[in-house]
């Protein structure tokens, strides 16, 4: 679409249009008519869902980690490291299992990249964690409490010269560079000198640094574009086009932490406020750009430091809800479908997140009680996850039948539920993920 | 004024706190006393924790200003006080996995509790434990971990707690944020707690049934 032609568009338009492109994949070779059947047949499924129609049943997506991996008997490591293993695994999940969508073979960060930029902030698989393990986030106040105004002035600034040069060690020499915006004009004073950190030794390191790590990724995308290419040819849709955050997440995960964060929320609440601000246009972007490059108006978004017990009611009124409802409103607006991860608890939030147009967006759940989900989202959201990963860990198929049969009964009504999981899916019985998406199938047929 | 610093800890007025305990030193008042009430307005949060009046942001809160509040009244401590304790736990999160926060706010509630909480560190392993229980003759093993990977960590953990024979000797409760009971029986745990307070509660409950 021609951007002249995008901004004339309605909302509604461009839904559609992000819709129609997810219907109509380009570049692809369906396997056969049977395939490009049934991958029609899944969008559809999928679309009638979000927007509370009845679909001819309850489309199915289990929230997929490191899963494939484990299942096609490899470590973590492998699939971070080797690219050929990591497609493989994952083709070999979606074929195996047959979900309505998959979720790309984006999970297992390509490890190489991290090591070239000596990243801080995570240990993974062979890198701090043993290799049959996922990634995990070493949490530190990377963003120091005085930083508030450096990020909201410029927070793509703040970025380049403070948070990334301290998150990438590689990258550190990177603190040299001025503010981009000071490149005016042909008089030096505003242009020239802006270039002498770049001859700079240290600093050319760092760019090597990440052209290495460029040359990486372009490798990487190489892999995982051919199993996004594959896997819809066999007839299975990407569910999602794109990820953003809440902008109290992107602060309270990454840059201040859960602890940096929490003591901010009774320190300086009004430098969260304006730093929610500051970053909520950026949130908008990062996802509708995505979606609209990828053809797919599903926006992923996992919520994290707004859930049941991290905060009170009133809290999250005022602090978390407002910035993420803006940045939900925005992504509706270029024509996304948020999809709202709730992690942990939400039970406390029914209340307010039930106060926004219907049929925009979709809710996944994890320990919230779905009657009530129901009983407040019904009519207003398509809602769908819950179905609890303890359970695919350790329990049997018949309970996950028994559990996925309960769950249809609950929230399945007359459209507007998908079966999700209710955490994303490491470590789980091959069995007990077939149970879900089988019994879905068999009990889920409007 | 005992009730003004209690008050000002339980609204968690920082500046208050400050305040209160500077006069109170200045004024030669007893440092151990100053403690007591740091240690009293600590269970009046902790049951605001439990009856949902506060959450886990004012627990790691007020958790700060008692850690400033501490070190403030250090240096007036002439011999170091003698605390009695109710009982020990030893405390730690799981092997493979290194998330401390939900650990640490256990390993803070059961202190504040009149707990003497070992605390291990993140990724311990099962030896580990073991060892701590053996060398500190707590009654008491509490687990913490937050990925799906922590099951059978903690499996682990209790079967080599059996294998050194002291399975019957020591209660275990587990906990993390998708800990339930049915990885409670996976686990072979005695119980699990969903939160830092239900934590408090099964200790105290372990002990009064020694
Ligand atoms: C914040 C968060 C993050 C943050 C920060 C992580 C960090 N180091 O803090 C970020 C964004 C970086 C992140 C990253 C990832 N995360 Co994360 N994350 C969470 C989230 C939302 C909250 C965790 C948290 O901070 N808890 C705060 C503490 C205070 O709570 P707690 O640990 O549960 O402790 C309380 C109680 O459980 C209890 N308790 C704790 N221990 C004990 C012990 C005893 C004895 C007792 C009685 C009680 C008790 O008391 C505590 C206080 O009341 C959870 C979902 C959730 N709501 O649990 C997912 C979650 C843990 N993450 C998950 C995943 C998958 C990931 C990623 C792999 C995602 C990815 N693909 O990148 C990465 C990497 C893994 C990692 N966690 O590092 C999954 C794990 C699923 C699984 N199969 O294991 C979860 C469950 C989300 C989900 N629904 O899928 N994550």
């Amino acid at each position: 679409m021609e951007e002249r032609k995008w901004e004339e568009m309605t909302p509604e338009q461009r839904r559609e249009a992000l819709f129609e492109a997810w219907l109509s994949p380009q570049g692809i070779e369906f396997a056969g008519p049977d395939a490009e059947k049934a991958y029609r047949e899944r969008v559809t499924r999928i679309k009638d869902a979000i927007e509370l129609k009845k679909p001819d049943r309850v489309p199915v997506f289990p929230v997929i980690g490191f899963f494939p991996a484990f299942y096609a008997g490899m470590t973590a490591q492998d699939v971070m490291y080797d690219y050929e293993k990591l497609i493989s695994a994952y083709k070999k999940y979606t074929l195996d299992f047959e979900p309505d969508a998959h979720g790309g073979a984006f999970n297992p960060s390509p490890g190489r990249i991290f090591e070239i930029l000596d990243y801080q902030l995570y240990i993974w698989p062979g890198h701090g964690v043993s290799p049959n393990h996922s990634y995990q986030c070493l949490e530190e106040e990377y963003m120091r409490a005085d930083e508030y105004d450096d990020l909201i002035r410029d927070p793509s600034n703040y970025f380049m010269s403070t948070y990334l040069p301290r998150v990438f060690k590689a990258l550190e020499p990177l603190q040299k560079i001025p503010p981009l915006t000071g490149i005016l004009e042909m008089y030096s004073a505003f242009s020239a000198v802006n270039f002498i950190p770049f001859g700079m030794p240290d600093v050319q390191e760092a760019l090597q640094a990440l052209m290495e790590a460029g040359n990486e990724a372009v490798k990487w995308i190489g892999y995982v574009g051919t199993h996004d290419k594959e896997v819809t040819a066999a007839g299975f849709p990407a569910f999602f086009g794109g990820g953003t955050k809440a902008p109290f997440d992107i602060i309270g995960d990454t840059l201040r932490g859960t602890r940096g964060m929490m003591m901010d929320i009774f320190r300086r609440p009004e430098k969260i406020l304006e730093a929610v601000e500051a970053l909520t246009p950026i949130a908008i972007k990062m996802g509708a750009t995505a979606a609209r490059n990828n053809g797919n108006p599903i926006v992923f978004m996992p919520l994290h430091k707004g859930a049941d017990g991290f905060m009170s009611d009133e809290q999250f009124r005022r602090l978390y809800w407002p910035s993420l409802k803006e940045v939900m409103l925005g992504l509706v607006e270029q024509g996304c479908v948020p999809f709202l991860y709730a992690e942990g608890g939400y039970n406390s939030r029914l209340e307010v997140i039930k106060e926004f147009p219907a049929g925009k967006v979709l809710w996944g759940f994890d320990q919230t009680d779905m009657s009530k989900v129901k009983e407040n989202l019904g009519g207003v959201a398509c809602v769908g996850g819950n179905m609890p990963i303890d359970l695919l860990s350790v329990g049997k198929a018949e309970q996950v039948r028994e559990y996925a049969k309960k769950l249809i009964e609950t929230v399945g009504g007359d459209g507007g539920y998908i079966m999700m999981s209710g955490a994303v899916i490491d470590e789980a019985k091959p069995e007990n993920v077939k149970a879900m998406i089988e019994a879905t199938k068999e009990y889920g047929v409007y | 004024m005992g009730d003004d610093l209690v008050k000002a800890l339980v609204d968690l007025d920082e500046d208050k706190v400050r305040d209160v305990v500077k006069s109170r030193l200045e004024a030669g008042d007893d440092p151990l006393g100053i403690m007591d009430d740091a240690r009293k307005a600590m269970e009046v949060v902790g049951d605001r924790f439990a009856e949902g009046e506060y959450f886990i942001p004012e627990l790691v809160f007020a958790g700060e200003i008692l850690k400033d509040m501490t070190t403030a009244v250090k240096p007036y401590l002439n011999k170091a006080s003698e605390q009695k304790y109710m009982g020990k736990v030893v405390l730690g999160t799981v092997a493979g996995d290194i998330h401390d926060i939900g650990k640490d706010i256990v390993g803070f509630m059961l202190d504040v509790n009149g707990f003497e909480v070992h605390d291990l560190g993140v990724d311990v392993p099962p030896r580990k434990f073991v060892e701590k229980v053996q060398e500190t003759e707590s009654p008491i093993l509490a687990l913490s971990g937050f990925l799906t990977l922590a099951y059978d960590s903690m499996k682990e953990t209790v079967e080599a707690l059996a294998d050194a024979g002291l399975r019957d000797k020591v209660k275990v409760m587990i906990g993390g944020g998708q800990i339930s009971d049915e990885i409670r029986a996976y686990t072979g745990a005695d119980e699990f707690g969903k939160d830092a307070m239900a934590g408090v509660a099964l200790a105290k409950k372990f002990i009064a049934a020694e």
